[in-house]
Protein backbone atom coordinates (compact mmCIF):
# COMPACT_ATOMS: atom_id res chain seq x y z
CA UNK A 1 0.00 0.00 0.00
CA UNK A 2 1.21 3.61 -0.83
CA UNK A 3 1.17 5.74 2.50
CA UNK A 4 2.69 9.53 2.80
CA UNK A 5 5.38 10.36 5.53
CA UNK A 6 5.30 13.85 7.61
CA UNK A 7 8.74 14.07 9.69
CA UNK A 8 9.24 16.63 12.70
CA UNK A 9 11.71 17.85 14.76
CA UNK A 10 14.75 14.86 15.40
CA UNK A 11 12.83 12.73 13.29
CA UNK A 12 13.08 14.86 10.54
CA UNK A 13 16.64 15.65 11.22
CA UNK A 14 17.29 11.68 10.73
CA UNK A 15 15.08 11.14 8.22
CA UNK A 16 16.84 14.07 6.22
CA UNK A 17 13.21 14.85 4.56
CA UNK A 18 10.60 16.51 5.82
CA UNK A 19 8.12 13.97 4.01
CA UNK A 20 8.31 10.63 1.93
CA UNK A 21 5.82 8.80 0.00
CA UNK A 22 6.61 5.20 0.53
CA UNK A 23 5.24 1.64 -0.30
CA UNK A 24 4.85 -0.65 2.86
CA UNK A 25 2.76 -3.66 3.58
CA UNK A 26 3.40 -2.65 7.55
CA UNK A 27 0.20 -4.22 9.39
CA UNK A 28 -0.33 -1.52 11.58
CA UNK A 29 1.52 2.03 12.88
CA UNK A 30 4.05 0.15 14.87
CA UNK A 31 5.31 -2.49 12.28
CA UNK A 32 5.29 0.99 10.22
CA UNK A 33 7.43 3.02 12.61
CA UNK A 34 9.84 -0.25 13.14
CA UNK A 35 10.26 -0.19 9.91
CA UNK A 36 11.38 3.56 9.47
CA UNK A 37 12.84 3.26 12.23
CA UNK A 38 15.16 0.96 10.89
CA UNK A 39 15.46 2.71 7.61
CA UNK A 40 16.65 5.79 8.68
CA UNK A 41 17.97 4.76 12.20
CA UNK A 42 16.12 7.41 14.20
CA UNK A 43 17.08 7.19 18.16
CA UNK A 44 13.79 7.38 19.56
CA UNK A 45 11.85 4.77 20.61
CA UNK A 46 8.03 3.76 19.29
CA UNK A 47 7.55 4.47 23.10
CA UNK A 48 8.17 8.06 23.07
CA UNK A 49 5.71 9.27 20.45
CA UNK A 50 2.83 9.17 19.68
CA UNK A 51 1.26 8.39 16.00
CA UNK A 52 -1.56 10.11 14.34
CA UNK A 53 -3.35 8.62 10.95
CA UNK A 54 -4.83 11.44 8.95
CA UNK A 55 -4.91 14.54 10.78
CA UNK A 56 -6.31 13.31 14.11
CA UNK A 57 -4.19 11.04 17.16
CA UNK A 58 -4.35 7.38 16.72
CA UNK A 59 -3.56 4.09 18.48
CA UNK A 60 -0.15 2.23 17.80
CA UNK A 61 -2.37 -0.95 16.69
CA UNK A 62 -3.95 1.09 14.29
CA UNK A 63 -4.78 -0.78 10.50
CA UNK A 64 -3.30 0.94 8.14
CA UNK A 65 -4.77 1.52 4.87
CA UNK A 66 -3.94 3.04 1.05
CA UNK A 67 -3.61 6.75 0.73
CA UNK A 68 -3.05 7.06 4.18
CA UNK A 69 -1.10 9.78 5.81
CA UNK A 70 1.02 8.76 9.44
CA UNK A 71 2.71 10.87 11.43
CA UNK A 72 4.90 10.31 14.12
CA UNK A 73 5.41 12.79 17.15
CA UNK A 74 8.39 12.81 18.89
CA UNK A 75 7.64 14.61 22.66
CA UNK A 76 6.72 18.03 22.14
CA UNK A 77 8.13 21.38 23.59
CA UNK A 78 6.20 24.15 22.20
CA UNK A 79 5.30 27.24 24.76
CA UNK B 1 -12.41 34.48 15.50
CA UNK B 2 -10.68 31.30 16.03
CA UNK B 3 -9.66 30.48 19.72
CA UNK B 4 -6.13 29.22 18.43
CA UNK B 5 -4.14 29.46 16.03
CA UNK B 6 -0.52 29.29 14.90
CA UNK B 7 1.34 32.28 13.25
CA UNK B 8 4.39 32.05 11.14
CA UNK B 9 4.39 36.09 11.57
CA UNK B 10 4.71 38.20 14.86
CA UNK B 11 2.55 38.12 17.11
CA UNK B 12 0.41 41.07 17.61
CA UNK B 13 0.04 41.18 21.77
CA UNK B 14 -1.81 44.66 21.74
CA UNK B 15 -3.99 43.35 19.02
CA UNK B 16 -4.98 40.46 20.73
CA UNK B 17 -5.27 41.65 24.08
CA UNK B 18 -7.98 44.03 23.04
CA UNK B 19 -10.02 41.14 21.46
CA UNK B 20 -10.46 40.10 24.41
CA UNK B 21 -12.80 42.71 25.67
CA UNK B 22 -16.58 42.42 26.45
CA UNK B 23 -18.68 43.73 28.46
CA UNK B 24 -19.60 41.21 30.84
CA UNK B 25 -15.69 40.57 31.75
CA UNK B 26 -14.29 42.64 34.57
CA UNK B 27 -10.83 41.07 34.53
CA UNK B 28 -8.57 40.04 31.26
CA UNK B 29 -5.21 37.72 31.95
CA UNK B 30 -2.40 38.02 29.66
CA UNK B 31 0.63 35.46 29.34
CA UNK B 32 3.61 36.08 26.77
CA UNK B 33 6.07 33.45 26.61
CA UNK B 34 9.63 34.81 25.50
CA UNK B 35 12.73 33.27 23.48
CA UNK B 36 14.89 33.60 26.93
CA UNK B 37 18.96 33.55 26.20
CA UNK B 38 19.29 30.25 28.68
CA UNK B 39 18.25 26.48 28.95
CA UNK B 40 19.45 24.14 31.43
CA UNK B 41 22.75 25.86 31.97
CA UNK B 42 23.71 26.59 28.07
CA UNK B 43 23.51 30.50 25.98
CA UNK B 44 20.83 30.32 23.76
CA UNK B 45 21.34 32.63 20.43
CA UNK B 46 17.36 31.70 19.07
CA UNK B 47 14.88 29.52 18.17
CA UNK B 48 13.59 27.67 14.97
CA UNK B 49 9.63 26.29 16.17
CA UNK B 50 7.95 23.19 13.98
CA UNK B 51 3.97 22.47 14.04
CA UNK B 52 2.37 19.75 12.90
CA UNK B 53 -0.78 22.45 11.87
CA UNK B 54 -3.84 20.57 11.29
CA UNK B 55 -3.39 18.52 14.29
CA UNK B 56 -1.86 21.21 16.29
CA UNK B 57 -4.94 23.84 15.40
CA UNK B 58 -7.62 20.99 16.60
CA UNK B 59 -5.66 20.11 19.69
CA UNK B 60 -4.99 23.62 20.64
CA UNK B 61 -8.85 24.77 19.91
CA UNK B 62 -9.63 21.21 22.03
CA UNK B 63 -7.68 22.86 25.08
CA UNK B 64 -9.21 26.46 24.33
CA UNK B 65 -12.79 24.73 24.50
CA UNK B 66 -11.82 22.75 27.90
CA UNK B 67 -10.75 25.84 29.71
CA UNK B 68 -14.60 27.37 28.75
CA UNK B 69 -15.64 24.37 29.99
CA UNK B 70 -13.53 24.05 33.26
CA UNK B 71 -13.18 27.75 34.17
CA UNK B 72 -16.54 30.50 34.31
CA UNK B 73 -14.85 32.99 31.43
CA UNK B 74 -15.40 35.19 29.01
CA UNK B 75 -13.11 34.75 25.76
CA UNK B 76 -10.13 32.82 25.87
CA UNK B 77 -7.63 32.58 22.82
CA UNK B 78 -4.16 31.53 22.20
CA UNK B 79 -1.55 31.89 19.00
CA UNK B 80 1.75 30.07 18.88
CA UNK B 81 4.77 31.14 16.44
CA UNK B 82 6.58 29.06 14.06
CA UNK B 83 9.43 28.98 11.87
CA UNK B 84 12.95 31.01 13.43
CA UNK B 85 12.28 33.07 16.63
CA UNK B 86 15.55 35.20 18.06
CA UNK B 87 16.25 36.23 21.54
CA UNK B 88 13.65 38.41 23.49
CA UNK B 89 10.83 37.48 20.74
CA UNK B 90 6.98 36.53 21.63
CA UNK B 91 6.47 32.50 21.26
CA UNK B 92 2.95 32.33 22.40
CA UNK B 93 0.81 34.46 23.89
CA UNK B 94 -2.43 33.56 25.86
CA UNK B 95 -5.60 35.45 26.87
CA UNK B 96 -8.20 35.37 28.76
CA UNK B 97 -11.18 37.43 29.80
CA UNK B 98 -13.85 36.93 32.60
CA UNK B 99 -16.30 37.94 34.86
CA UNK B 100 -13.75 38.11 37.79
CA UNK B 101 -9.98 37.50 38.17
CA UNK B 102 -9.66 34.17 39.83
CA UNK B 103 -11.39 32.26 36.76
CA UNK B 104 -9.37 34.22 34.35
CA UNK B 105 -5.85 33.55 35.80
CA UNK B 106 -6.78 29.81 36.36
CA UNK B 107 -7.65 29.58 32.60
CA UNK B 108 -4.66 31.31 31.25
CA UNK B 109 -2.58 29.14 33.23
CA UNK B 110 -4.28 26.14 32.24
CA UNK B 111 -4.28 26.87 28.74
CA UNK B 112 -0.77 27.40 28.74
CA UNK B 113 0.05 24.45 30.40
CA UNK B 114 -1.85 21.81 28.44
CA UNK B 115 -0.29 23.67 25.33
CA UNK B 116 2.97 22.73 26.24
CA UNK B 117 1.64 19.14 27.17
CA UNK B 118 -0.60 18.24 24.16
CA UNK B 119 -0.23 20.43 21.07
CA UNK B 120 2.24 19.11 18.60
CA UNK B 121 4.65 21.86 18.13
CA UNK B 122 8.45 21.44 18.54
CA UNK B 123 11.18 23.83 19.65
CA UNK B 124 14.84 23.36 18.09
CA UNK B 125 17.51 25.42 20.37
CA UNK B 126 20.08 26.95 19.06
CA UNK B 127 23.63 27.62 21.29
CA UNK B 128 26.11 29.83 21.59
CA UNK B 129 28.52 27.40 20.90
CA UNK B 130 27.02 26.00 17.70
CA UNK B 131 25.02 23.19 19.10
CA UNK B 132 21.32 22.57 18.64
CA UNK B 133 19.14 20.37 19.64
CA UNK B 134 15.21 19.51 20.34
CA UNK B 135 13.68 19.74 23.73
CA UNK B 136 11.47 18.00 25.43
CA UNK B 137 8.07 19.22 27.56
CA UNK B 138 10.16 20.08 30.47
CA UNK B 139 12.58 21.85 28.37
CA UNK B 140 15.43 19.18 28.59
CA UNK B 141 17.28 17.87 25.11
CA UNK B 142 16.07 14.49 23.69
CA UNK B 143 19.45 14.35 22.19
CA UNK B 144 20.20 13.04 25.64
CA UNK B 145 17.50 10.19 25.50
CA UNK B 146 19.64 7.11 25.84
CA UNK B 147 21.09 7.75 29.27
CA UNK B 148 18.29 8.94 30.80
Amino acid sequence: MNLQILYFASLRDQAGRDAEAIVSSAQDASGLYAELKTRHGFSLDQGKLRVAINGGFAEWNAILRDGDEVVFLPPVSGG
Amino acid sequence: MVAFSISEKPIDAHALGASLADAYAGASVTFEGWVRNHNEGRAVTRLDYQAYAPLALVEGERIVAEASARFPIVIARCVHRTGTLLIGDLAVWVGVSAAHRGAAFDAARFIIDEVKLRVPIWKNEHYADGESGWLYPDNTPVATDASR
